[in-house]
């Protein structure tokens, strides 16, 4: 068996490489039946990731995040013997009414699995885990999978990623197929420093329609935990992707989330993210346009409470013309909670008639709340309409006052406040059960302290 | 016996009242009774406290109410936050409404009315959109206008007839409409008006204060008190509004100084 390990460990190597490396090895003699090309991408992401450097405070894609004590070898990256009560978190996976199919993993592992119809397959639709799509459609994933390249500060979690990933999603929707319900994958970490590795990869061939709605929750409360995911969606010429993120872990995980949203001409990208989850959130958010006419949509909300730091950076690349970003971020802060938004839009010299905009608000709820905002704009093309714009506020005296002279509790009157700051993101989502589902999140961020 | 005990605490009764906004006492020794089932207008120039009183009233907590009391049926005000006097059955609608984006007039209202509901229970649904709907309908606003963010982007009679909307849905016991005639043409002027007047009744005491007798045109007061610095200097009937707008503010100033 090939093991990077073979070598014995260098003096200067630490405890804790060390012990990372069999770890490591660990983790690929789990999925030793898996294809060999896999494994070979695995140990190079490792390699690739022991000899990059942890991000510091001082980079720039890093100014303003706290990054201390961030120890990778102290989560549990190994197969759970068993998934406890797995039939239960079946049934508790539910935002949706109507789906096309579904996934259900708890610590990597699928626990359930809805397949696409019958007349989907027949069309040629593939829903399949990623594990499996390593065996049966190696070729696709060749050209589509972990082929982004990081520009955001990433570089040392996605290559984490690579090494680990061991399962998430795989839709692929060929040329013309129009698929009315989304799509479903639901993450659940159960386990006390569980390390979680969420994948999804959506490819949409030309004029095809699909949306998929991806979950990361957590069943307890207190168990500390590592989630690492990433998401890449595809948009061939004319094909329109709608995709949901809603992220609830709980207030001890540490989060990374790199997303690229990757348009082709005259395509239609929307992703949208609802984040309230983990005590450290980095999400990375890159769309790239790629194809004239494209539009690209870039969404999310978050609530932030206590000593929760999320921190945003995204990026609206346009190389190509006539096409349109729009990026709208906002974020509600209590208690003593951090945001960072760091957001960049670059157009090449060739993307004449480009509209591009960025939007970050923040409502700030406390007095010890911190939003920071680093907007940007680099523009080489000369006809071109672009924008960026942060502000950050409190909820005016006068509108509380408004509502209070109504009878409405003060309290009720902040929520209210705060779901209308938020109702511009919400009432993008398109299915109706899902924005029920990501209002109670909101609700329960609230009620809960 | 309890009969007359009602009618001797049915009203809204303001006693001496002094209010400040920061050091400048702007209410002084402000006294005014308003039974429930009467309607009453408070003239004054601009600048004599006729809104300190409506805010005082309501409970902003920028007006420093420094001695004196408000009794609403008996009962003390002053120590109630501003949701409880709401609850308790006082209503003002605001010269300036505030626009809250994102959040809709059904919502708004509901969750006004829900926080009326005993402890757990929720309004019925239908029943609260049957009622909602016809308010509107009598009001002459759009049934569209329930999707739409509180005053968010209405025009000057869109945010007092909405204004108006709350107050029927609300149904106070006392309701204070603080120069609910500014900026309003003289068909929204109406739209209002007929919607206050069919809220008269025996069950509600209204304070309707204005700067000019236009509205009182179309709210026929039973009394009309002029303000002048901070108290009433003069109360008549409803041909007091007739007589000062004739007279002109400059006459309040006379009574004023006459008085003093």
């Amino acid at each position: 068996m090939n093991s990077i390990t073979e070598d014995v460990p260098k003096k200067t190597e630490s405890k804790s490489v060390t012990t990372f490396k069999e770890t490591f090895n660990q983790h690929i003699e789990d999925i030793d039946t898996t294809p060999g090309w896999w494994r070979r991408m695995k140990r190079e992401a490792f390699e690739a990731f022991l000899e990059t450097p942890m991000p510091k405070r001082k980079d720039e894609s890093w100014r303003f995040a706290s990054l201390s004590n961030l120890s990778f070898a102290e989560f549990d990256y190994g197969k759970p013997p068993s998934i406890a009560n797995a039939q239960e978190l079946v049934e508790k996976s539910n935002v949706l009414e109507h789906q096309s199919g579904s996934f259900i993993f708890a610590d990597n592992q699928t626990i359930d699995a809805e397949k696409a119809s019958f007349e989907l397959q027949q069309k040629g639709v593939i829903w399949t885990s990623l594990r499996e799509a390593t065996s049966k459609h190696g070729e696709l994933l060749k050209d589509y999978f972990m082929k982004q390249e990081v520009h955001l500060g990433s570089e040392k979690f996605a290559l984490l990623h690579s090494a680990f990933v061991e399962n998430g999603v795989l839709l692929y929707v060929p040329k013309g197929v129009e698929i009315e319900y989304p799509f479903l994958s639901y993450n659940w970490i159960t386990r006390n420093n569980a390390a979680a590795f969420p994948h999804t990869l959506i490819i949409a061939e030309e004029f095809s329609k699909v949306s998929l709605v991806e979950a990361h929750f957590s069943t307890t409360e207190e168990a500390p935990a590592l989630s690492c995911g990433v998401t890449h969606l595809f948009a061939g010429v004319g094909a329109k992707i709608d995709y949901t993120l809603l992220q609830d872990y709980n207030e001890e995980t540490l989060g990374f989330q790199i997303n690229s949203n990757i348009a082709g001409k005259d395509s239609t990208v929307k992703s949208l993210s609802v984040n309230v989850g983990c005590r450290n959130y980095r999400s990375e958010t890159h769309g790239q346009i790629k194809g004239d006419g494209a539009q690209v949509e870039m969404l999310s909300l978050a609530v932030a409470d206590e000593d929760q730091e999320i921190d945003q950076r995204t990026l609206q690349t346009h190389s190509a013309a006539n096409a349109n970003s729009n990026l709208l971020f906002k974020n509600a802060l209590k208690d003593k909670a951090k945001t960072i938004f760091s957001g960049l839009i670059k157009v090449d010299d060739g993307a004449q008639h480009t509209d591009a905009y960025q939007t970050n608000r923040n409502l700030l709820l406390s007095n010890t709340a911190e939003a920071n905002s680093l907007p940007g704009l680099e523009i080489e093309a000369n006809d071109v309409k672009c924008s960026h714009g942060a502000t950050t506020s409190q909820i005016e005296e006068d509108e509380i006052f408004y509502m209070l002279a109504r009878g409405i509790p003060k309290e009720k009157a902040q929520e209210l406040i705060v779901y209308g700051f938020f109702e511009e993101i919400l009432e993008r989502i398109e299915d109706e059960k899902l924005t029920e589902v990501a209002r109670s999140i909101i609700q329960t961020k609230f009620s809960s302290k | 016996m309890i009969a007359f005990l009602d009618k001797m605490t049915a009203t809204l009764d303001i006693k001496n009242l002094n209010v400040s906004i920061g050091d400048k006492p702007i209410l002084k020794d402000f006294s005014l009774t308003v039974p429930k089932g009467e309607v009453h207008a408070i003239m004054g120039p601009n600048g004599t406290g006729k809104s300190t009183l409506a805010k005082a009233l309501a409970g902003h907590p920028d007006y420093e109410i420094t001695s004196g009391d408000a009794l609403m049926d008996g009962q003390s005000i002053l120590e109630m936050e501003p949701d409880e006097r709401s609850r308790e059955g006082l209503f003002m609608a605001f010269q300036y409404p505030m626009e809250i984006p994102g959040v809709t007039i059904a919502n708004f209202i509901r969750a006004a009315l829900n926080a009326r509901q005993p402890e757990g229970e929720e309004l019925n649904a239908p029943a609260y959109y049957k009622s909602l709907y016809e308010k509107m309908d009598m009001l002459k606003i759009d049934r569209k206008f329930t999707s739409r963010s509180v005053n968010d982007g209405f025009s000057g009679g869109e945010k007092k007839r909405c204004e108006i909307l709350q107050m029927a849905m609300l149904d106070p016991k006392y309701a204070i409409l603080d120069e609910t005639d500014s900026g309003l043409d003289i068909d929204a002027l109406k739209v209002v008006a007929d919607g206050v007047n069919s809220l008269r009744g025996d069950n509600m005491g209204a304070l309707v204060i204005t700067h000019y007798q236009r509205l009182l045109e179309y709210i026929v007061p039973d009394h009309v008190h002029v303000l002048f610095d901070g108290r009433i200097v003069k109360s008549g009937d409803k041909n007091l509004a007739l007589e000062l707008e004739e007279k002109g503010y400059d006459w309040v100033k006379q009574l004023a100084e006459t008085a003093a």
